[in-house]
């Protein structure tokens, strides 16, 4: 070895040991046993794909079948299955089984060369770039080179601008949802309209706003709208004035919208009366106005304004006075 | 000659006269690979891709990729006449109409786990044996290159359903895109079709995993594979091993017949799970709405690390002049990652920085003896499985009873203390092993057996070791730390100082080692 850096003197390479020849290679019984090793391999293959077929062609996809320990399985997905896995498998084994026992196994030297090319190359090419360089004459030509480049940077243009109509432009849409003041709260799923009166202490609903009637709710407007109704009673509230007048005798709106990264904050503890969202588990204590006392959310969830109309029936007193669901760079409100 | 000899020999003699490929083939059937388990990791890599094609390819024949609500009327049961999408209806019916359907679902994630798992074997097999040395960086980048595709498109896969659960992970998806500042608004806007769940998304990551993806893989691949033709594999030191050559069995038969029977075994093996173990049972979740989520939460594997940093994270968000910056998805999301993977693909240029090291390298490193990117890999991993764990962190808490809270601040201070404890103590680990190597070479192997001395003292008899494996013990190269003098040879102080400073310290960190056994040390213990 050439490369050492530290001149100590170091112990010889004692070179490659002695080939060992196989049993197959001595012995011509362990050679015949070979052969019919890999044969009965390549044969395990063929029973994998005939009981593919057979799975596929004559057993119906309702017969269930019980296996130990992964119990009841269907007999026709598990026929599909393992006879493909089988077909595979034994074909591989057979033929590394093979390479193995069989085949010349005796190792080869190869040489390596350095990746440099040699100096008189790297000169010569060298000389071919700068030749054809100073035929294109850059330099010399002022004019061309500004305009190219000028041509270049407006060429890049288009490209990203033939995108532009991927989808509309934000505007507002992340700023609004679809609550009106009066808009009524309607139960998800049902669709009905709640009566205050109805809701017992300790009880919790999911609601959206109400929409005509023959209209579809779009997606979008059920990733922004939902909201989720807790009735407590009004002394475990421990709340500002302001948050205070925004609930009706103990009902208290907040969005269903992660204020963390959008998921559904779908888990409410009783006896806690948090709510934990499932996605990283931002935990909002309901009592204080869905203050964030756990997980990476920074923001309360926002809180809906609610009272009741003439029928006694929930309605939103106001829309929404911040934008719902994850941050985003144009939201201007803490 | 048989007629089959001769037919073949008309058939080569035509493409030669045309191609002059013999000359090139002849060499190429002789070349050489070295054996070695490890070495299997980037096959596997290859072979689950090409399953992945296949797979895939069969469930584009069915797979209605679009956000167009229908109402289901398909086979199964507890779904029946739910409004759901176009694509989670064909993805049912994929599973329980088309026979083979859903083996060949389970197949495809199947095969996307394995293909992920292997990669990360493989980039750490490469990473500990420095096989990222001269000249095989540009290697190193492709594949950097290559996880972070596999994560993309593993993203994008497993969302084509439009299931609960992949929905949720669209959201999340949409909310990082957001918390980009000034620009982030828009690309969402424009990436969904509108706001989220927009129209448009499901069609457009459907092209992007079936075609723009893959294609760039399979470039990228060729790449990849084409130098390691090019510049031949490395091998680990050994007897009969040097920089100068590669020792391995040739092409032609031995090494094909491993490879391709090894193709087929990693597909059996896949089509086993496929058949056995359920993955990504959708019709479990329901379709997606936005209103509704499933407890347990969890994307695939690969991306679960990510999702444990933003839980981790602390609710830190800034309001100024209008707007709001979410340092606690634009930290852990988007520059903790940024940050990994840059300095991942920087890192051979960083090492060789650090060591002055400018020379090719074939001979890979035993990892004990280069302690210090030894530790820095253990390091890394240490970060990443501490932020897996937390992304599990729910199941975790029900698995062994604890509570998420236990869990997210043990994550929270572990994420800081453990990775560098695991720094220093694998590097420990690193010397002792290199003292054990020491030891081995200089008194041999202890036997456990006791023979009595004269003089009465017991002593154990040790077993000399073969000169092969002195050999294997004591061939790699110790080099020196780099010494930077702060004036050149005139005695005038050299620019750039404390960047010289930071390179000594750290070439001082990296040359650590327990100095191996030299011939004339042996030659003394022989004398005695
Ligand atoms: C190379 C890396 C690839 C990865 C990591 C990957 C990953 C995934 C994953 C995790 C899924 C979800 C599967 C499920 O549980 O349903 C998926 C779905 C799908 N993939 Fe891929 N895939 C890859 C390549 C391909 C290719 C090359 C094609 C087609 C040519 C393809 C076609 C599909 C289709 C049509 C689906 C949705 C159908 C369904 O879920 O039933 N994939 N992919
Ligand atoms: S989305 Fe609710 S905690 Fe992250």
């Amino acid at each position: 070895m050439s490369a050492v850096s530290n001149e100590i003197e170091i112990i010889d390479d004692p070179g490659a040991p002695a080939h060992v020849p196989r049993a197959a290679d001595l012995n011509p019984r362990s050679e015949k046993r070979a052969e019919q090793q890999v044969a009965i391999l390549f044969g395990l293959s063929g029973v994998g794909s005939l009981l593919l077929i057979y799975s596929y062609v004559f057993v119906a996809d309702d017969i269930f079948i019980f296996i130990p320990i992964m119990g009841n399985q269907n007999a026709h997905q598990l026929g599909l299955g393992i006879g493909m896995a089988m077909s595979l498998f034994f074909l591989g084994m057979a033929a590394v089984h093979w390479a193995k026992t069989l085949m010349p196994e005796t190792e080869i030297v190869n040489h390596r060369h350095e990746f440099r090319s040699s100096d008189e190359d790297r000169a010569d090419f060298v000389k071919t770039v700068k030749d054809g360089v100073a035929g294109v004459q850059l330099g010399r030509r002022k004019l061309i080179k500004r305009s190219l480049a000028a041509s270049l940077g407006l060429f890049a243009l288009p490209p990203v601008l033939l995108l532009r109509d991927l989808g509309p432009l934000p505007k507002k849409q992340l700023e609004m949802t679809s609550w009106k003041a009066g808009t009524r709260l309607v139960t998800d799923p049902g669709n009905r309209p709640i009566l205050a009166s109805d809701l017992e202490v300790g009880s919790v609903v999911q609601t959206l706003p109400a929409i005509a009637e023959g209209t579809e709710r779009l997606l979008s407007d059920i990733a922004k709208d939902p909201v989720l109704l807790i009735r407590l009673r009004p002394e475990d509230f421990q709340l500002t004035p302001e948050k205070f007048a925004m609930t009706h005798e103990g009902i208290i709106a907040f969005s269903k919208i992660c204020s963390h990264m959008g998921c559904a904050v779908a888990l409410y503890e009783q006896q806690t009366k948090h709510l934990l969202c499932p996605c990283h588990q931002s935990t909002f204590d309901v009592t204080r106005g869905a203050k964030v006392i756990f997980g990476p959310a920074a923001r309360p969830l926002p809180q809906l304004d609610i009272t009741v109309d003439a029928e006694g029936y929930l309605v939103a007193r106001a829309p929404f006075n911040e934008p719902v669901g994850p941050s985003f760079w144009e939201r201007n409100s803490q | 000659m048989t007629t089959a000899e001769k037919r073949l020999g008309t058939v080569a003699n035509y493409v030669d006269e045309r191609t002059g490929a013999a000359g090139w083939m002849k060499k190429s059937l002789t070349k050489v690979f070295p054996d070695h388990w490890s070495f299997m990791l980037g096959e596997v890599c290859m072979y689950s891709f090409v399953i992945l094609l296949l797979s895939g390819t069969f469930l584009t024949l069915w797979f209605d990729p679009s956000q167009r609500e229908v109402v289901y009327e398909g086979v199964y049961e507890p779904l029946k006449g739910l409004k759901m999408s176009a694509a989670y209806a064909s993805t049912l019916d994929i599973s329980f109409e088309v026979r083979g359907g859903l083996l060949m679902r389970q197949i495809h994630h199947w095969a996307a786990n394995i293909f992920m798992a292997a990669i990360v074997a493989h980039l750490l097999r490469v990473f500990f044996t420095g096989a990222f040395r001269k000249p095989r960086e540009f290697n190193w980048i492709l594949g950097i290159l290559l996880v972070t595709l596999g994560l993309v498109e593993g993203l994008f896969g497993y969302s084509l359903p439009d299931d609960l659960l992949s929905g949720t992970g669209l959201r999340i998806t949409s909310a990082i895109i957001q918390a980009i500042p000034l620009v982030g608004t828009y690309i969402s806007f424009f990436l969904f079709g509108g706001a989220f769940p927009g129209v448009g998304f499901i069609p457009r990551i459907f092209t992007l995993h079936v075609l723009l993806i893959p294609g760039a893989f399979l470039a990228v691949i060729t790449i990849h594979v084409m130098l390691v033709w090019y510049q031949k594999h490395t091998q680990f030191p050994g007897p009969g091993k040097t920089e100068k050559n590669v020792v391995g069995q040739p092409i032609l038969p031995v090494y094909m017949a491993k490879a391709g029977g090894f193709f087929f075994i990693v597909f059996g093996i896949t089509a086993f799970l496929g058949a056995v173990a359920s993955i990504n049972p959708i019709w479990l979740y329901g379709p997606y709405n936005p209103g509704q989520i499933s407890a347990g939460s969890q994307p695939d594997w690969y991306m679960g690390w990510l999702d444990g940093l933003v839980r981790m994270a602390p609710p830190l968000e800034t309001h100024a002049f209008g707007h709001t910056i979410s340092w606690n998805i634009l930290i852990p999301a988007l520059i903790v990652p940024g940050i990994l993977f840059t300095g991942m693909a920087l890192y051979p240029f960083i090492e060789s920085w650090i060591t002055g090291d400018k020379r090719e390298h074939h001979l890979l490193d035993r990892p004990r003896n280069v302690p210090n990117r030894t530790a820095l890999g253990v390091m890394s991993i240490t970060f990443v499985l501490i932020s897996l764990i937390n992304g599990g962190n729910d199941i975790f808490a029900t698995v062994f009873d604890l509570s998420i809270n236990q869990i997210m601040w043990f994550s929270r201070i572990a994420i800081f203390i453990l990775p560098p404890l695991a720094f220093v103590i694998t590097k420990r680990l690193c010397l002792s092993l290199q003292r054990a190597d020491r030891d081995l070479v200089l008194h041999g192997r202890e036997t456990g057996r006791l023979v009595r001395m004269p003089s009465g003292e017991f002593v154990e008899v040790h077993e000399e070791i073969t000169p092969q494996e002195r050999w294997t013990l004591t061939s790699h190269e110790q080099q020196p730390a780099l010494e930077l003098s702060e004036t050149d040879s005139r005695g005038v102080r050299r620019p750039g100082g404390f960047k010289n400073k930071i390179r000594v310290r750290l070439s001082k960190a990296h040359a650590v080692s327990v100095p191996k056994v030299t011939a004339q040390e042996l030659k003394e213990i022989e004398h005695h």
